[in-house]
């Protein structure tokens, strides 16, 4: 396991375990999620579900009614960001849940959108 | 189908700056949930391959991160990411620009240069930033002109002096961010435009 050259210490078990969760991988070998990839459940799907591991079922148990970002998810599972990621990937292939993906380096927002968030925020 | 719900857009804000310089404090002043706690850590996910070769046996890197959300509208979320300042969270950098609108730099006045590194960080990348002189201390002991020449900034970046324990305060801090990226968005549109 490539992690393995990675750890020292004490702390090493705290490392590994998470990874236990997702087969070993750092990784999903198809898709990449961002820290604000939004995930909703596809509920009409969740029949489906019944041979995940604890994890997963807890992540579309979380998105079920909301769109709930990978950080969101992996704080309220006290899990790695990492670790989140490759299991949405897992879901995202057997069709589980719904993404969206925030918009990219060169996707440069317009004044438009930038003023509705001013707006949002005035409210406050 | 109607089942499928609607899949709103996010967007960020990033918060950076030295330890203890109240970044958490103001995610919490304006986020609609309590401040949320997560960690990102380096793996060979974070890296291209080839930088491998130079890091194994070292001790991993850690990054935590606290961040807020703040709803906008149901098709429109924006979250607040409280970033350490220090550039071991270079590894994360493409993560943390994804739909980054542009940034706060957190500063005090006792302590301008914990700030350098995020300043740098943000010129360096193009991001829309503003610093934010945080007197929770209780003294304004400086003006924000002041603090610009010691920073040497550029003129256009905005300082202002806030209290980010006070949600009025930080809401002002966010909105000087959101006009320097407005600003950066309309100068873009106008060289586009003005291209022929």
């Amino acid at each position: 396991m490539p992690e393995q050259r990675w750890r020292t210490g004490p702390e090493t078990g705290r490392y590994l375990r998470p990874y236990a969760i997702t087969g070993g991988r750092t990784r999903h070998s198809q898709h990449a999620f961002a820290l604000i990839t939004l995930v909703v459940a596809r509920t009409a799907h969740l029949a489906d579900a019944g041979h995940l591991e604890p994890e997963a079922a807890h992540i579309l148990h979380l998105c079920r009614d909301r769109a709930l970002a990978v950080a969101e998810i992996a704080a309220l599972l006290d899990l790695p960001v990492s670790v989140v990621k490759v299991l949405c990937g897992d879901l995202l292939d057997a069709s589980l849940i719904l993404v969206q993906s925030p918009p990219g380096r060169e996707d440069q927002p317009s004044v438009e959108l930038i003023e509705r968030v001013m707006d949002g925020i005035r409210q406050l | 189908m109607n089942s499928e719900p609607v899949m709103p857009t996010a967007l960020k804000i990033l918060i950076a700056g030295g330890f203890g310089v109240g970044k958490t404090t103001m995610v919490g002043s304006v986020s609609e949930v309590p401040p949320l706690e997560t960690e990102e850590r380096m793996t060979e996910a974070s890296l291209g391959v080839d930088d491998l070769a130079g890091v194994e046996g070292k001790a991993s890197t850690t990054v935590a991160m606290d961040f807020g959300r703040i709803t906008i509208a149901p098709e429109l979320v924006l979250y607040l990411f409280g970033t350490p300042g220090q550039d071991r969270f270079w590894f994360m950098w493409d993560d943390l620009a994804m739909g980054a609108l542009g940034a706060v730099v957190l500063a005090d006045t006792r302590r301008l240069q914990a700030s350098f590194a995020s300043i740098d960080f943000f010129e360096e990348r193009g991001i829309p930033f503003a610093v934010g002189i945080n007197c929770f201390h209780g003294r304004r002991d400086c003006t924000p002109e002041q603090v610009s020449a010691a920073m040497d900034l550029d003129p256009a970046t905005p300082v202002v002096l806030c209290d980010v324990r006070d949600r009025a305060s930080s809401k002002h801090v966010l909105l000087s961010v959101l006009e320097a990226a407005r600003a950066r968005a309309s100068a873009r549109l106008a060289s586009a435009g003005g291209g022929h």
